[in-house]
């Protein structure tokens, strides 16, 4: 990391701790923001390889549901024990269904993620007993080494993304993250160098998943309950749509975009709570229409002047 | 036993097959995966419902709420069709699939908004045009008349839009762009405004699948998601961008779906879904999609 970044992260995270300092409230919404930016990175990592998907709501929701049961079977509290759950069953399903899927490209890929995620949702709506149907499950108050953690979900959420931030940049500068740009660009030349295109694909979907199973645990021991609609499409948009909005060139993407959104959502719903939707649709297009990059090629943009005027 | 369960599962297939035609024609011709189908669909609904209780309430013929049903849909691609297209899909045209969907997700979320705000939170119905043609008798069980006519009006519209795309000039403009968008223009089509066209066209027959089965399923708040995510799966199932596809899949999943209701209800949500994953795993082209060449 160079200095002037590892500075910017540094300044980010004390503004965020002033922030949580300031108002609990505020804590709560940064909680579940940084939560979805998680996932949201796991989708930006997806998107880097050139695919999109249209059903990661179902590891947002696997780490939801994962925890969930967990305190629901076990009577589990513990903090750690119930992240630990969440980000585990994302994983697994993610082997599965990363196996089986990525040998599928571009809107088939989209399609199949989207039907998997879709047959997940119904499944639980309808299986009442197994899942709390459309009702959806509670999670209980956790605990940190049996004590009560007050802000210490926030600062666990924190300390999540800056090691997820962290070792994921480390791997998108490995050469197996390089790879993932090289399948966007051309998969068929990096066959012909002897690299396993669907083996590449297949640990970064895993990776994805987990992250998005990370996430939805810390969104959903913060909101405290789980409900099938975490596994809608409409989710994973969204998470596609912070991705996006973020940029999936830079790391740090994924979280200012989610940010953006949940602070857009939020001071809708405020002042305007018929047209959060709206607020966010416009985003949507904003960043589709005007700055492709997402908000990290809004900070490369002066460099693309620069050039531009040499 | 088996006749209510066909007779359930074709009703059932003929308003998937308007939920997803429209869809399946726009990214034939246009590649655009539009999201934002759903949204026109529950548009088309709501117009149809709210014109049919305006007719009533002049004490007109309860008879124009048939008229209502297809004004509505004019009303709602006239309104929205060639906004959209200009404005914003225009932009997205050779970006890929992420610009587009960005694109299509916010008009989305922006047409969920204007829904909740022109015609409120609360249901609304108007069961005008399935109670003047009273019910009927098929095999013991009772059926509302339009719910039997609606199947066939879904294999009119399918033939009309076969007849249309295959034996009108302007059809033939439409699948000539399909086929070859550079071609097309080298042959001096204007393709802009056959996209134009063919997206508005293509919001008409999102809408008119929401009005005409508005007098069945009503309108409410979520009806965009809902149809939005089964016309994907209907179409994909079938071959994106076939409209013969649309069809097959329509019944598959119409009738998985009332077989699901009889014999494993916990399963028919999520027929769809099943059938889709399935079928995209062995074929994802779909059933009757053909497979394009890859360019390197």
């Amino acid at each position: 990391m160079k200095g002037p970044r590892a500075l910017l992260w540094v300044c980010l995270a004390a503004a965020a701790v002033a922030v949580a300092l300031a108002s609990p409230w505020a804590s709560f919404i940064l909680t579940v923001a940084l939560a979805k930016g998680l996932a949201a990175l796991g989708v930006a990592l997806l998107l880097r390889a050139g695919l999109m998907s249209l059903g990661h709501a179902l590891f947002y929701a696997a780490g939801g549901y994962g925890a969930a049961y967990l305190a629901r079977w076990l009577g589990v509290t513990d903090l750690l024990l119930l992240l630990g759950a969440g980000f585990l069953s994302a994983t697994v399903l993610g082997l599965f269904t990363g196996a089986v899927l990525v040998r599928y490209r571009a809107i088939f890929f989209a399609m199949l993620n989207l039907a998997a995620s879709m047959v997940f949702f119904s499944l639980v709506t309808k299986l009442y007993n197994l899942t709390g149907g459309s009702d959806g499950m509670p999670l209980p108050v956790p605990t940190m080494f049996g004590l009560k953690p007050g802000q210490g979900l926030f600062y666990l959420t924190l300390a999540c993304v800056f090691v997820c931030a962290g070792g994921l940049r480390r791997y998108l500068d490995s050469a197996m993250g390089q790879g993932l740009g090289a399948i966007a660009t051309n998969e068929i030349r990096l066959e012909y160098l002897g690299i396993s295109v669907n083996g590449l694909l297949f640990v970064n979907y895993a990776i994805s998943a987990g992250l998005g199973g990370l996430g939805g645990a810390l969104a959903a021991i913060a909101i405290g309950h789980v409900t099938p609609e975490l596994f809608f499409w409409t989710t994973s948009a969204q998470l596609l749509l912070g991705a996006a909005l973020g940029g999936a060139g830079s790391v740090a993407g994924p979280f200012a975009g989610m940010l953006l959104l949940e602070g857009v959502r939020t001071a809708a719903s405020q002042y305007a709570p018929l047209l959060w939707e709206m607020a966010m649709g416009l985003c949507a297009l904003a960043v589709a229409l005007f700055v492709p990059q997402g908000l990290s090629g809004i900070v490369d943009l002066p460099q693309q002047w620069k050039r531009a005027v040499q | 036993m088996l006749t209510p369960i066909v007779i359930d599962g074709l009703s059932d297939a003929a308003l998937l097959f308007l939920v997803a035609v429209g869809l399946t024609m726009v990214f034939g011709v246009l590649r655009v995966v539009n999201i934002a189908h759903g949204s026109f669909f529950a548009l088309g609904a709501y117009a149809a419902i709210t014109l049919g209780l305006w007719a009533g309430a002049l004490g007109l013929s309860q008879a124009l709420s048939y008229g209502a049903l297809v004004l509505s849909a004019l009303l709602v691609a006239a309104l929205f069709g060639p906004l959209t297209e200009r404005l914003c899909l225009r932009a997205t045209y050779g970006r890929g699939e992420i610009a587009q969907m960005l694109v299509t997700f916010g008009i989305f979320l922006i047409l969920d908004d204007v829904q909740k705000l022109v015609f409120g939170v609360q249901e609304r119905q108007n069961d005008a045009p399935l109670s003047l043609l009273g019910v009927c008798n098929l095999g013991g069980i009772v059926y509302p008349v339009y719910q039997i006519a609606l199947v066939g009006l879904a294999v009119v519209v399918a033939f009309s839009l076969r007849w249309f795309l295959r034996g009108t000039r302007a059809g033939k403009l439409v699948l000539s762009v399909v086929h070859d968008a550079e071609m097309a223009r080298f042959s001096g089509i204007d393709t802009a405004k056959v996209s134009v066209a063919a997206f508005t066209f293509g919001v008409f027959l999102a809408a008119l699948g929401g009005s005409l089965a508005s007098p069945i399923t009503g309108a409410a708040p979520g009806m965009s998601a809902e149809a939005t995510i089964l016309a994907f799966a209907v179409a994909a199932i079938g071959g994106l961008g076939r409209v013969e596809g649309a069809g097959l899949a329509a019944l598959i999943v119409g009738l998985g779906r009332a077989f699901a209701v009889y014999y494993a209800p916990a399963f028919d949500r999520a027929t769809p879904y099943l059938v889709m994953f399935a079928v995209l795993l062995f074929r994802p082209q779909g059933l009757l999609g053909v497979v394009e060449t890859r360019r390197l």
